[in-house]
């Protein structure tokens, strides 16, 4: 079976090349799965499965660090660094928080 | 694990379609090409992206490709290649005949 994320060679249009700037939001989901990796908590190919195991449509909805914070989240809760129980009570917890940056 | 192909020689991608997580670009499995280098050996990242240590090391090849033969509708020069790394258990040795790059 052909990956949803796999797309070489097929015919999607032209590639939107426009510059933007990243939100902190993003700059700490990449700071993170840098930390994370020098500790070794997480490898490139856990992140790039979970990526990949998202499904067609969260792949097509989510961004691209939201995909990336998606799968590391994921990773740290199967290899027990994490909970789903502290996960959630965090999220919760962020999503009460006035909105901190753009 | 000591290299099983050379620069040179004539392999084959592996036609196969295992689930998880996998280095080698649909389009290119099937196809037949020739080994540029030997990249060195890496733990298998098809084992690193389900936490485990990936070990032994696999070598890696880079593996060269004719674009026309790729893509039947390539419209830039017959003599234009396409070059991909791929880990060794992706490759087989090209069965007489097939290769053309």
């Amino acid at each position: 079976m052909r990956g949803y994320h796999d797309i070489g060679g097929l015919p999607l249009g032209a590639i939107d090349r426009a510059q933007h700037d990243y939100a902190l939001w993003e700059k700490r989901v990449d700071a993170m799965l840098v930390l994370l990796s020098s500790k070794n908590l997480i490898t490139t190919d856990e992140l790039r499965l979970g990526i990949e195991t998202l499904g067609a449509d969260a792949y097509e909805r989510l961004s691209y660090y939201e995909r990336w914070i998606a799968s590391i989240a994921r990773a740290l809760v199967a290899r027990g660094v994490l909970t789903t129980d502290e996960l959630g009570r965090r999220m919760a917890e962020a999503g009460q928080r006035p909105e901190q940056d753009a | 694990m000591s290299p099983r192909f050379k620069p040179g020689d004539a392999v084959t991608v592996r036609r196969a379609y295992p689930p998880g997580h996998l280095r080698t670009p649909h389009y290119i499995r099937g196809q037949a090409g020739v080994v540029e280098r030997i990249c060195g050996s890496f733990p298998n990242p098809e084992e690193l992206a389900f936490g485990r240590d990936g070990l032994p090391a696999r070598p890696l090849y880079r593996v060269r490709f004719v674009q026309k033969q790729i893509w039947p509708d390539y419209r830039g020069a017959q003599a234009d290649t396409i070059e991909i790394e791929i880990y060794e258990h992706w490759l087989e040795p090209a069965t007489e005949g097939k290769t053309h790059a």
